[in-house]
């Protein structure tokens, strides 16, 4: 069946911050772009960012670059690339005054300046004292953000397919990139998208875990058009775990709430942080006390009819305390746990927040793979990613608060200007390989054709809770290769799901058929390469390998989804300009 | 829980009816979109935007038992049964709760929904005071979800000419900011008969608005700007 096609210089897979950086980019230099969102681009996971961007102005007290720098690399476990780090800490403050000049409403200080608020890890002179870094408009940062740039590309008339769903990259023969297959939801066709080059912005994947701060369209759609079309994904084993969402819900409740005295109770009602941090307790670091909850629930200490999570008790404050500091915290309890925190505890679970790996680039934003037994990275030609989709890597083993929201801009504008000058060199479209579309047709037409299978809620289900339990907070070898066998039995029914609704039109039981392929990619490659990280660094904490191995793993791990095979690159320690932070035990 | 929810698949179905749903709910059901999902895994043909189930992203915008909002923070123990479930009124249905909010995002953009200041900008960021920002407030926090202008009976009957409670309040969103320039030109791309003063201060989208803004009282504001400025 031919298809239509049209053509592009640039398509863009996602309209949420990373996406629409870089389409501004290209828009404004007058190119032929068109960006692609599974929903209206303002709709994108970027509107729920709360907290703010990092960036050293120095509007509150003296901030340096180089200070974020460090902060940056100490928080990545000194997993992160030292060149895509100090890239990205330089053009902080650029890229903050630019959203600023595009409309941003920052909060203010009285002197007229943007307002930053202090967040966890970042310091004033190398670890020395808080510094107040983040950029803040209120609570509401993320939403700012992606509402302004939106704008601003209404006013540069870039083209949006808005509630068209990417299915494949298509690769030529010489493995160049040369566009997308896309579907339109509204009617269900589908089309073939001829591009000099593809940029995939489609966010993270946090949905691959049964409780997850994350919306229901991040289902890492990019990543598996990337592991499909023979790209490796980088780092998968590192996901950053947020210790108080609502259980169930996933939405988050402060580390404040801990700091006003709240304390954190299993289902004996023992307050069970003493025994892991006997001088910190409640108030240990986000990784401990995410820690120290799961083995809680893994040892059959949790509460609830699934023993699935641990309560946050904080009546004891009482109700005048609660209103005055908490009002925001009682409102979310109220509404998504149906509890009044100053009568009832309000049920709690570490909750899957942040993917740190991704689709491997450099800091321009091309994507690059190893080519060959050497391991020397190679770009591929006529593809990008940026934003959560992509590890680049400034966020190693665990990020940074705020330093996603500055990777969105940093990195978007990055791609975007480093494509306005590869387009003037590469004029011509290349010919699309006649097999164009096939695997897209096939996955559809092996939907459309399925008249029974596997039930997409169950395997999706199954799939999450694999995740959860097998590859959360805390693991062990034992957890991680029961973990990996599973998944493979879930990617197994994920291949053979069938829905009952086979129309055209809008339909959306379709979309997560295919989004649930594409996030059982996700989810094997983190077990795996999650199974085989013999250390605990950053996120990634194992029972049976407590510390910090730099002589054996401080390298980036790549899976290849063709065998579900694992390779390694090198850690970049040699920064742009200054001089390398060599690893160092991490202590704040 | 009871549901009658309606129902239109254009490629199946003559004209659109209600199928009634019995659903059974479980620990940790909160919100209506909780039992919609619920609904939706007996039936997967049941058509539905979802994203963010938080109520920042203004996907999921319905109506409910008669009144605009967003299922994901609407708590079911609110909800009188059986729940009537329809999608947004006044505008093209697609497909069951599913609308075409063409015409909506097309307002959206004539009121050129942007910052437009053509000075050079400085090195740094352009000052604003703490108390010039405050006026942005109750307006930049929109999530375009449709529900004030799908309950505005002027919107219903002029949706290409009206420009409706959302984009006025995102007009007016600019002209409230001491950095946009182009104040009279906003004002006059509003100044007609139809564009700004079909509003007849009905105050059903203060009423619904789901985030809890009031584009009525902006709506007031631009209608102030434009006597001053004709005085
Ligand atoms: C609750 C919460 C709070 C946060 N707070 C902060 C904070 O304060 N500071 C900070 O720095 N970071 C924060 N983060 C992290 C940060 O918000 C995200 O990492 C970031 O917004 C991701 O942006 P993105 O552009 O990569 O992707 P997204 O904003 O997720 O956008 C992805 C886009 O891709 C599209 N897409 C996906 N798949 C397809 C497909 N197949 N076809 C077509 N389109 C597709 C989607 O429609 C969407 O437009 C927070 C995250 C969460 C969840
Ligand atoms: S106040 Fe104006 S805009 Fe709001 S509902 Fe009434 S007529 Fe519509
Ligand atoms: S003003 Fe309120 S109801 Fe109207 S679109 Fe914005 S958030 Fe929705
Ligand atoms: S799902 Fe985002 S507002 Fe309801």
């Amino acid at each position: 069946m031919a298809l239509s096609r049209q053509i592009f210089d640039t398509v863009i897979v996602g309209g949420g911050g990373s996406g629409l950086r870089a389409a501004l980019q290209l828009a404004e230099a007058g190119h032929h772009v068109a960006v692609f969102s599974k929903v209206f681009p303002t709709r994108s996971h970027t509107v729920a960012a709360q907290g703010g961007i990092g960036a050293s102005l120095g509007n509150m007290q003296e901030d340096h670059w180089l200070w974020h720098m460090y902060d940056t690399i100490k928080g990545s476990d000194y997993l992160g690339d030292q060149d895509a780090i100090e890239f990205m800490c330089r053009k902080a403050a650029e890229v903050v005054y630019e959203l600023e000049h595009f409309g941003m409403p920052f909060d203010r200080n009285p002197d007229g300046t943007i307002y930053q608020r202090p967040f966890g890890g970042h310091s004033q002179n190398f670890g020395e004292r808080p510094v107040q870094r983040a950029c803040a408009a209120a609570d509401r940062t993320g939403h700012a953000m992606l509402h302004t740039l939106y704008q601003r590309n209404v006013r540069a008339h870039c083209q949006f397919f808005v509630e068209w769903m990417a299915l494949d990259l298509i690769r030529d023969y010489e493995g160049v990139v040369v566009g997308i297959v896309a579907l339109e939801m509204e009617t269900g066709q589908v089309v073939i998208f001829q591009a000099k080059s593809t940029i995939l912005a489609t966010g993270g994947a946090g949905r691959i875990y049964h409780s997850s701060t994350n919306a229901f369209i991040n289902t890492g759609d990019g990543l598996g058009m990337a592991a499909r079309a023979g790209v490796p994904l980088e780092d998968m084993e590192f996901w950053q775990f947020h210790p108080t969402g609502v259980a169930g819900a996933g939405v988050l409740i402060t580390e404040g709430v801990r700091g006003e005295g709240g304390i954190l109770l299993n289902s004996e009602g023992e307050r069970f942080m003493e025994r892991y941090a006997p001088t910190m307790k409640d108030l240990a670091s986000r990784d401990v006390v995410s820690r120290g909850i799961d083995q809680e629930i893994k040892e059959g200490r949790g509460v609830g009819p699934e023993k699935d999570h641990v309560l946050l008790k904080l009546d004891h404050l009482g109700a005048e305390v609660i209103n005055k500091r908490l009002p925001g915290i009682r409102e979310i309890a109220l509404k998504f746990a149906n509890v009044d925190p100053i009568r009832e505890p309000i049920p709690v679970v570490p909750t899957c927040h942040y993917q740190m790996g991704g689709i491997p680039t450099n800091y321009y934003g091309q994507v690059v793979a190893p080519r060959g037994a050497l391991g020397t990275s190679e770009v591929i030609p006529g593809l990008y990613a940026i934003g959560e989709c992509a590890c680049v890597s400034v966020h190693g083993a665990n990020r940074l608060g705020t330093n996603s929201l500055l990777d969105l801009l940093v990195f978007g504008k990055s791609a975007g200007d480093h494509l306005c000058e590869w387009l003037k060199t590469n004029p011509q479209h290349r010919d699309l390989p006649h097999d164009a579309a096939d695997r897209s047709m096939e996955r559809l037409s092996r939907l459309d054709g399925a008249q029974s299978g596997e039930n997409i809620t169950e395997v999706a289900q199954a799939m999450r809770r694999t995740v959860q339990h097998h590859a959360g907070v805390f693991r062990t070898g034992t957890l991680l290769r029961e973990g990996v066998e599973k998944i493979r039995e879930v990617a197994k029914r994920a291949r053979n799901t069938a829905i009952k609704d086979k129309s055209r039109v809008f339909n959306t039981a379709r979309i997560e058929a295919l989004e649930l392929e594409n996030l059982v990619i996700v989810a094997e490659a983190t077990l795996v390469a999650a199974e085989a990280r013999t250390e605990s660094r950053g996120a990634q904490a194992r029972e049976d390998f407590k510390d910090r191995d730099d002589k054996n793993w401080l390298k980036h791990s790549l899976w290849y989804m063709e065998g579900s095979r694992l390779d390694y690159k090198p850690v970049n320690l040699q920064p742009l300009t200054v001089e390398s932070f060599e690893p160092k035990v991490r202590v704040y | 829980m009871k549901f009658s929810i309606y129902r239109y698949n254009p490629e199946k179905d003559d004209k659109p009816y209600m199928q009634d749903y019995e659903v059974e709910l479980q620990h940790g059901d909160r919100m209506l979109l909780d039992a919609i999902l619920r609904i939706k895994a007996m039936d997967d043909s049941l058509g539905l935007r979802k994203s963010c189930r938080e109520g920042v992203c203004g996907s999921d915008g319905m109506n409910i038992n008669g009144r605009n909002g967003l299922a994901c923070i609407t708590p079911l123990k609110d909800l009188k049964e059986p729940v009537i479930l329809r999608p947004l009124p006044g505008l093209p249905v697609i497909r069951d709760l599913i609308v075409d909010m063409s015409q909506f995002f097309k307002q959206y953009h004539s009121i050129k929904p942007y910052l437009v200041n053509d000075n050079p900008p400085p090195q740094k960021e352009r000052l604003q005071s703490p108390e010039d920002r405050e006026e942005l407030n109750g307006l930049y926090e929109c999530v375009l979800c449709a529900c004030c202008s799908t309950s505005c009976p002027s919107f219903w009957w002029n949706p290409d000419k009206f420009v409706g409670p959302a984009a006025l309040l995102q007009a007016y969103r600019f002209i409230a900011d001491t950095r946009d320039d182009a104040t009279s030109e906003r004002l006059d791309n509003l100044e007609d008969p139809y564009r700004l003063f079909r509003c007849h201060t009905i105050m059903n989208c203060a009423d619904v608005c789901p985030k809890g803004l009031n584009p009525t009282e902006a709506i007031g504001k631009i209608k102030e700007q434009m006597v001053k400025r004709m005085v």
